[in-house]
């Protein structure tokens, strides 16, 4: 459920209408082409959604949608 | 040695229509885009009325992520800039990019994005307020956005003297290729201001019309019975081009810019100056420039707010210039039309002088029906007149104390 709730939220920041080929190990920068503002934006209303905090440190080390999920999941 | 400067491509988005055909269509036949304010609930207001482009879609120019990031004002901006752009037959990946610029104005940018992004941090706190806040905000934006849709990477500016602005960004650009910094500019101003924080700052200002009953006829410049303006919104670009640049690559031009002039007021912060000497100073800078006679010019299209005190001076400017000849002259006001577009009122008004020039047809002053002793000029009263223009002068006048003029020339 986390992970399709992020998807939501990722397509609506970035404008992704196909969302079919989005995976946990696709990554925002390196393939959704999200730069850093993005990746805030993104972080922020992941932050709202699931009334989680996550730290800007924590939020650097994400590497992909499964990390964010892993992160949401474990500490909501 | 100065080089030539035409006009060669139009886009706009405007109350009355978007692209030049509707917009042209419409301000020759006397068409108001003023209505209630459908964009947020005004019922609160002094002023209910505005002129609100309608069935604008950005994605109709913009990828749907990037429009997500601009502020209103600079999707109107990049539309309209796309819009002159295919007018003009220009390839942008054809033109030397180093030597295509932009140069805009407007009046208050973003200000939607930083009324909501306000309301976020008091809502919710600083933790929540955007990181697109301030790229979305500064009014500089709309001439970067322009620059990355259309690989301009030459000079790059964004004029902001309030309701002055665009028709100072229109001379600055004409200056640069004049002067041999660049082949292109796109040029004009952009602004959507109908906003709940802006419109109030307005209605405390007593400076628009409230006449909330008959939207269509609250704008009516020059008119006796005029009571305030009425915000527009929306964006007129042009290209601009060395005539060198134009004629190589077999351009249609519009009209030749030939006249750049301003001058400030040093009066007061929002009241012109009680004999219109700022304004007359600026239209004779622009007639000097052009080395234009004022007996030759034979329309002005005037800042015409519909406030008693701009009409009234700014009818008073144009008789201290243009002496017996202001009488023989057609002055006319689209504002009464499209609204004020206050930071992009010089862009959609250059394209005005650009296209009565084209098509020989001077866009009338709608609801004009008692007349004012004060304001004792021809304002081509409600129909559009068929009549040879060789020179047209668009005048712009802000908050400030600001004014600004061009004056555009039949191409021969």
């Amino acid at each position: 459920m986390v992970f399709e709730t992020v998807v939501k939220i990722i397509g609506e920041q970035l404008g992704v209408e196909d969302l079919s080929t989005v995976k946990k190990e696709t990554s925002l920068i390196n393939d959704l082409e999200a730069d850093s503002l993005d990746a805030v934006e993104i972080i922020m209303a992941i932050e709202d959604e699931f009334s989680v905090e996550i730290p800007d440190d924590e939020a650097e080390n994400f590497k992909n949608i499964g990390d964010i999920v892993a992160y949401v999941e474990k500490n909501k | 040695m100065k080089k030539r400067v035409v006009v060669t491509g139009i886009g706009c988005v405007t109350p009355v229509g978007i692209g030049k055909e509707a917009f042209w269509k419409a301000i020759t036949s006397g068409v108001s885009g003023i209505n209630r304010i459908t964009r947020f609930d005004a019922s609160q207001y002094t002023t209910q009325i505005a002129a609100e482009v309608k069935d604008f879609s950005p994605e109709d120019y913009i990828d749907k992520k990037e429009a997500r990031k601009m502020d209103r004002f600079t999707q109107f901006a990049v539309a309209a800039s796309h819009m002159a752009v295919e007018d003009a037959k220009l390839d942008t990946e054809a033109v030397e990019s180093e030597r295509f610029g932009v140069i805009i104005g407007s009046g208050i940018g973003g200000i939607q994005t930083l009324e909501e992004q306000h309301q976020r941090l008091m809502e919710k706190g600083a933790k929540r307020v955007s990181p697109f806040f301030i790229p979305m905000m500064i009014t500089n934006i709309g001439s970067g956005h322009i620059s990355m849709a259309l690989n301009a990477k030459g000079p790059n500016n964004t004029v902001v003297t309030a309701c002055a602005s665009s028709t100072n960004a229109v001379g600055e650009a004409f200056r640069v290729i004049e002067r041999g910094d660049a082949d292109i500019m796109i040029t004009g101003g952009a602004e959507a201001s109908i906003t709940p924080l802006s419109i109030a700052g307005f209605c405390s200002m007593k400076a628009m019309s409230t006449n909330n009953d008959e939207p269509q006829k609250a704008s009516r410049p020059f008119d006796a019975n005029r009571d305030g303006f009425v915000m527009g919104e929306g964006a007129g670009m042009m290209v601009m081009e060395s005539l060198e640049h134009a004629l190589k690559r077999g351009a249609t031009i519009y009209a030749e810019v030939v006249g750049y002039g301003m001058s400030a007021d040093a009066y007061h912060i929002t009241a012109p100056d009680p004999e219109g000497k700022g304004a007359a100073r600026s239209m004779e800078n622009a007639l000097r420039d052009g080395d234009v006679s004022y007996k030759d010019v034979d329309y002005i299209n005037a800042h015409g707010t519909s406030t008693p005190y701009n009409d009234k001076f700014e009818t008073m400017a144009i008789k201290n210039v243009f002496k017996e000849h202001a009488k023989e002259l057609c002055v006319s006001s689209t504002k009464s039309m499209t609204g004020h577009l206050l930071g992009a009122a010089g862009g959609i008004e250059g394209i005005v002088c650009a296209l009565a020039i084209q098509n020989d047809t001077v866009p009338p002053t709608i609801n004009y029906e008692t007349p004012d002793e004060e304001c004792d000029l021809d304002y081509v009263p409600n129909k559009s007149r068929k009549t040879t223009v060789n020179y047209a002068l668009s005048n712009s006048l802000g908050f400030g104390g600001h004014n600004a003029t061009i004056v555009l020339k039949k191409y021969s």
